[in-house]
C-alpha cells in the first residue's frame, strides 16, 4: 500500500471539515475522490500536502508514519498536488515556475538556467508533457499550464499525485489529452488521487471511487459495478434527477437583437468582434466556450456594465446600447452574475438588504426618504420560502449561507419580480448537485412561461441539458451555432477553435 | 466586416497621435514665444575647470538661433507624428523634451556662463537619496509590502547618522544609521506581516512617529547640546586616472561613498532580484504568495527579510542627508525625498536600473532649481523649488497607468492551518 490515511479528523471552529477519514491508494492506481463542494475533499488533500495539520489521525506512506509540518516536507515524502487554481506565477517562465524553491545554482546563488532548462526538457520528454520551457506562463493556454504543474511535481519526485478538480478549466479536447497523461502516469507506477464532482469522469478514468459527504467517507464504489445515478445518490444523500426534462416549445416573438457588437480593451485590443445574435421568447440560448473568450465581456455589455465600442443592442425593439444597468433592470431584464460573491451579493449585508439591493428605490421599498423595512422583510421571507433558501433567519449576513443557498437567494431575487428576459452566467458554479437540479428546473420554468434566457456557462453538459440553441464563443467571436441535443464532441471542437 | 473594426482601431490611434503632434507643435511655439523672442547674446557652458589636466573648451551657443532651431525641430517632430503616425513616437516625445530643456537652459544662461559639469555632478548627488529610497521601495514591494514609511526611515537614518556620527565618528554613525533604518523595517514588517495592519496606515504611522520623535529630540536634545549635531561628513574620494576624464570624470569618479554605494546597490540588487534563486523566490512571494508557500518557501520570513533589508537601505539613504551632505540634522530635512523615491520606483517599473534612471531625472530637476537660483533668472525661486515635485506629478500621472506592480501588492498573507 502506497498511501494510507488513518482516522483523519480536522475541524475549523465548530465545523467538522473531516471526521474519521480512512483512505488508501496503491501504486499504479487511480483513486477517485468524489464529493460536493464543501464535502471536505480539499481540506483532506491540504492535510496530505502539509498545508494543514490534522487534529487527529495518521498518514502512512510505504508503511512509514509521516507528520508534515509544511508543504516542503510533504514534497520530500513524494506527495505532489496539482491545485484547482494553478499555483503558477504568471509573469515567470515555465522553467522558473517549475524550479522555484529547488533552483540549481552556481556561485553567488546565481540560478543555473541551463541545468534547470535541461531538467525541465528531460521530464517533459520522459512523460510526453510537451511544453516550451522558455514561454511565459501568462501567454500559455490553461491546458499547457496544467502540464507545467504536473512537471513541477514530477521534478520533485512525486510518487503520490493529487489532482484537485483538474478538468474544471479545460476544454473537452484538453480533458481527453489530460486523461491520456493520467493514464501514462499510472503506467509508470504513480499513485493518483483524482478529486472531482463530475460523475462521468470518475467512471471513465478511476480504478476505485471513494465518496465524501459532509466530511465523512460515505461509500466506496468500483466503476464497473456502479453508475451515475448510484454515485449521485451517495454524494448528495438522496435521490436526484440528473437531467432536467425539457419539452420542445415554439419560439415566440423577438426579445433581443445584437448587431455587429464589438468591444475593445483598454489597450485597444479587440475583446469581442462583430457579435450578431437574436433571442426569442420561450427560448434558452446557451453560450458555450472556454473561459476567457469574451463571454464575460459580452454579458457585461448586455447588462450595461461595460461600454461597447461599436454595434447595436436592441431590447424589445428599442436600441439600448451603453445605457445604465438600472435602466436595463427597469426593462425587466434580470442578471445572475457569474461571481455571486463579487457581483451578486454583498457578503456582509443581511439577506433582507441583499434582496432589495437592486429594487430598494422602487415604491414597494422606499418613499424616497426612508426605506420600508417591513416590506423588505416580507419580500425576503417570501423569496426564502419560495426558492428554498435554507436559513433559520433572514437577518443573518449573506456570507453565512452555503454557496448553493447564496445562489438560490440570488436567483430568487432576480426571478421573483416582473421579468422578461434572464441573463444567467454560470448559474450553478460551485453549487451542490441538489441545488443544481433546483436551479435548472427554475430556469426551464421561466422559459416555459415565455421568458427568453441567455445562459452562459463553461460547463458544456449544463449548456446541452438546458439550451434550445447553442452558440460557441472563441477568441471574441461566435464561431459556431448548434441546435439543441448536438453531439458534445463537435461542440467541444468548436470550443477549441476548430470549425 | 473585419475591416470595419480595424479601421475603427486605426481611427483611435490616429486621433491620439494627432493630439500628441499638436501638443508638440504648441510646445515648439511656446518655447519660441517665451524664450526665443527678445533673447540676445551667447550662452556659455563650462565643461571643465581651467585647472583640469585635460581642459575642454567651453561650449558657446548663440541663444536666439539655438532656441529658434530647437523650437522649429520640436514643431517638426509634431508635424511628423501627425502626418505619418509612426508606431513608436516615444522617441520623438523624449527628444522634444530634451530640446525643450536645452532651450530653457540656453535662455537662462544667455549672456552668462554656466557650469554644465557642475550641474551634472549635482544631478548625481541629488539623485542618491531618491535612488536609495526607490531601492528600499523595490525591496519591499517586490515581496508585496507597500512601504509608505520610507520617508520616515530616511529621516530616522539622517537623525541617527548625525547624532551617532557626532559621538563615534562618521563610519560608526553610518553603520548605526543603517541599523536604525533596519529597525524601522522590522517594525513595519511586524505590523503588516505578522499583525496584518493595513500597509498604508502602518507606513504613515512610521512617518508621523519618526517626524515627531526627531523633532522632539532636536529641540530638546540637540539644541542644548550642539556637539551632538556636528558630525564629520564623508569627503569625496577621487578615483585616480578615471577622475581626470573630462566631464565624465568629475561626475562619476569624484564623489563620496554614498554615490558609489548607491550605484553598487543598484547593480547588486538587480543581480539579486533577477539572477539569483533567492531573488526568484522573493519575486514569487510578491506575485503569488500561495504558490510560493506550496513549494515550501516561507512567505512570512521572506517578507520580513526583505522589508528589513529595505529599511536598512533607507537608513543608509537617510544618512546621506547628514553624513554625506551637511553634517547636521534639521527637522524634516528629507523634504519628501522618500515619496519621490516611491515615484521613481514606479516610474522605473519596480526595476532597480529603471528606478535609478528615474531618480536621475528627479535629481536633475532638483539640481536645476538649485543652479538656476545662482543664475538669477526672472522666474521666482519658489517656482524653481517646485521643479522636482512638478516633475514627480507629471511623471506619475503620465506613466503610472501603464506600469504593473507585483500582483499580490498590499495584501496580507494569511497562513492557514
Amino acid at each position: 500500500m502506497k498511501l494510507k490515511l488513518n482516522a483523519i479528523s480536522k475541524s475549523f471552529g465548530p465545523v467538522k471539515a473531516n471526521s474519521n477519514i480512512n483512505l488508501t491508494v496503491d501504486n499504479g492506481e487511480i483513486l477517485g475522490l468524489l464529493g460536493e463542494n464543501g464535502a471536505g475533499k480539499t481540506t483532506l488533500m491540504n492535510i496530505l500536502t502539509g498545508l494543514y495539520k490534522p487534529d487527529s489521525g495518521t498518514i502512512l506512506i510505504d508503511n512509514q508514519l509521516k507528520e508534515f509540518q509544511n508543504p516542503r516536507e510533504a514534497n520530500k515524502s513524494g506527495v505532489g498536488m496539482v491545485h484547482q487554481h494553478f499555483m503558477l506565477v504568471p509573469v515567470f517562465s515555465v522553467t522558473e515556475n517549475i524550479i522555484l524553491g529547488t533552483e540549481p545554482t552556481t556561485r553567488f546563488n546565481k540560478i543555473d538556467l541551463k541545468t534547470a532548462t535541461d531538467k525541465v526538457v528531460k521530464i517533459s520528454s520522459e512523460y510526453k508533457l510537451d511544453v516550451d520551457p522558455n514561454a511565459l506562463i501568462e501567454k500559455l493556454p490553461v491546458g499547457i499550464q496544467q502540464r507545467v504543474e504536473i512537471i513541477k511535481i514530477l521534478l520533485r519526485n512525486a510518487e503520490i499525485l493529487i489532482f484537485d478538480e483538474p478538468t474544471a478549466v479545460l476544454t473537452p479536447q484538453e480533458v481527453t489529452e489530460f486523461f491520456e497523461i493520467i493514464k501514462s502516469l499510472k503506467k509508470t507506477g504513480k499513485a493518483i488521487i483524482f478529486i472531482t464532482h463530475k460523475l462521468h469522469e470518475v467512471l471513465e478514468i478511476c480504478d476505485r471511487i471513494n465518496v465524501l459527504r459532509r466530511g465523512k467517507i460515505v461509500g466506496e464504489a468500483f466503476p464497473t459495478k456502479t453508475n451515475n445515478k448510484k454515485l449521485a445518490e451517495l454524494m448528495v444523500g438522496r435521490t436526484v434527477k440528473l437531467r432536467t426534462s425539457r419539452r420542445k416549445m415554439e419560439k415566440g416573438k423577438e426579445l433581443l437583437k445584437v448587431n455587429n457588437l464589438s468591444i475593445l480593451s483598454d489597450k485597444k485590443e479587440p475583446i469581442l468582434t462583430n457579435i450578431d445574435l437574436v433571442l426569442h421568447q420561450n427560448e434558452i440560448l446557451g453560450i458555450a466556450g472556454v473561459q476567457g473568450n469574451g463571454q464575460t465581456e459580452f454579458i457585461e455589455a448586455l447588462t450595461g456594465l461595460r461600454k461597447a465600442s461599436t454595434g447595436k443592442i436592441v431590447y424589445f425593439g428599442k436600441e439600448c446600447i451603453n445605457i445604465t444597468p438600472r435602466k436595463i433592470h427597469a426593462l425587466g431584464i434580470r442578471h445572475i452574475p457569474e461571481d455571486r460573491q463579487k457581483q451578486g451579493l454583498i457578503g456582509d449585508f443581511s439577506l433582507i438588504e441583499n434582496i432589495i439591493l437592486n429594487t430598494y428605490y422602487e415604491k414597494d421599498f422606499s418613499n424616497n426618504l426612508k426605506l420600508n423595512w417591513l416590506n423588505a422583510k416580507k419580500e425576503a421571507r417570501r423569496i426564502i420560502n419560495q426558492y428554498d433558501v435554507r436559513t433559520n433567519s433572514e437577518d443573518i449576513s449573506a456570507n453565512k449561507l452555503s454557496g448553493g443557498n447564496q445562489q438560490k437567494l440570488l436567483i430568487g431575487r432576480e426571478m421573483s419580480r416582473s421579468i422578461n428576459l434572464l441573463i444567467a452566467s454560470q448559474p450553478t458554479r460551485g453549487v451542490d448537485v441538489g441545488s443544481i437540479e433546483y436551479i435548472h428546473s427554475q430556469i426551464i420554468k421561466a422559459r416555459n412561461k415565455g421568458i427568453g434566457v441567455i445562459l452562459n456557462s463553461t460547463e458544456l453538459e449544463e449548456i446541452i441539458a438546458l439550451s434550445d440553441r447553442i452558440i460557441v464563443f472563441y477568441e471574441g467571436k461566435i464561431i459556431a451555432e448548434f441546435p439543441s441535443n448536438s453531439d458534445p464532441k463537435i461542440i467541444g471542437l468548436a470550443m477549441a477553435g476548430v470549425k | 466586416m473585419n475591416n470595419h473594426t480595424t479601421n475603427k482601431m486605426q481611427d483611435v490611434k490616429t486621433k491620439k497621435s494627432t493630439i500628441i503632434g499638436l501638443c508638440l507643435i504648441f510646445l515648439g511655439c511656446m518655447i519660441y514665444l517665451f524664450f526665443g523672442l527678445g533673447v540676445e547674446g551667447q550662452a556659455t557652458f563650462r565643461l571643465s575647470r581651467p585647472t583640469d589636466p585635460f581642459a575642454l573648451p567651453n561650449l558657446i551657443l548663440p541663444a536666439h538661433s539655438f532656441i529658434g532651431a530647437s523650437a522649429l525641430l520640436i514643431a517638426f517632430f509634431g508635424g511628423r507624428i501627425i502626418i505619418k503616425a509612426p508606431k513608436k513616437y516615444t522617441i520623438f516625445i523624449a527628444l522634444s523634451f530634451f530640446l525643450a530643456i536645452a532651450a530653457f537652459l540656453v535662455w537662462a544662461t544667455a549672456g552668462k556662463s554656466f557650469s554644465l559639469t557642475g550641474m551634472l555632478q549635482a544631478t548625481l548627488v541629488r539623485a542618491v537619496p531618491i535612488a536609495l529610497a526607490a531601492m528600499a521601495g523595490i525591496m519591499c514591494e517586490r515581496v508585496a509590502v507597500i512601504n509608505i514609511g520610507i520617508e520616515g526611515m530616511l529621516l530616522a537614518g539622517a537623525f541617527a547618522g548625525a547624532v551617532f556620527g557626532s559621538i563615534f565618528g562618521n563610519l560608526i554613525g553610518l553603520i548605526l544609521a543603517i541599523l536604525v533604518g533596519g529597525f524601522f523595517g522590522f517594525i513595519l514588517a511586524a505590523l503588516v506581516v505578522t499583525f496584518r495592519v493595513d500597509q498604508i496606515i502602518a507606513g504613515v504611522a512610521i512617518n508621523i512617529f519618526v517626524l515627531g520623535i526627531t523633532s522632539f529630540l532636536t529641540s530638546h536634545l540637540l539644541k542644548s547640546n550642539p556637539e551632538l549635531n556636528d558630525a564629520p561628513i564623508f569627503k569625496s574620494i577621487k578615483i585616480p586616472f578615471f577622475s581626470e576624464i573630462p566631464v565624465l570624470g568629475p561626475v562619476l569618479f569624484k564623489q563620496n561613498i554614498f554615490v558609489y554605494f548607491a550605484i553598487f546597490i543598484v547593480i547588486v540588487s538587480t543581480f539579486y532580484l533577477f539572477k539569483t534563486a533567492y531573488g526568484l523566490r522573493a519575486r514569487a512571494v510578491g506575485e503569488h504568495p500561495k504558490a510560493a508557500e506550496t513549494l515550501g518557501i516561507s512567505v512570512i520570513k521572506t517578507r520580513f527579510y526583505h522589508v528589513i533589508m529595505g529599511g536598512m537601505i533607507a537608513g543608509f539613504g537617510g544618512a546621506w542627508f547628514t553624513l554625506g551632505s551637511v553634517g547636521r540634522f534639521d527637522e524634516g530635512m528629507t523634504g519628501g525625498r522618500g515619496f519621490i523615491g516611491l515615484a521613481a520606483m514606479i516610474f522605473g517599473r519596480w526595476h532597480p536600473i529603471g528606478a535609478l534612471f528615474a531618480a536621475l531625472i528627479f535629481g536633475f530637476a532638483d539640481s536645476l532649481q538649485q543652479k538656476l537660483a545662482i543664475l538669477r533668472t526672472p522666474i521666482p525661486s519658489e517656482f524653481l523649488a517646485m521643479a522636482p515635485y512638478l516633475v514627480t506629478i507629471i511623471v506619475v500621472a503620465g506613466i503610472v497607468g501603464n506600469a504593473k506592480p507585483p500582483q499580490a501588492i498590499g495584501q496580507a498573507y494569511v497562513k492557514e492551518n
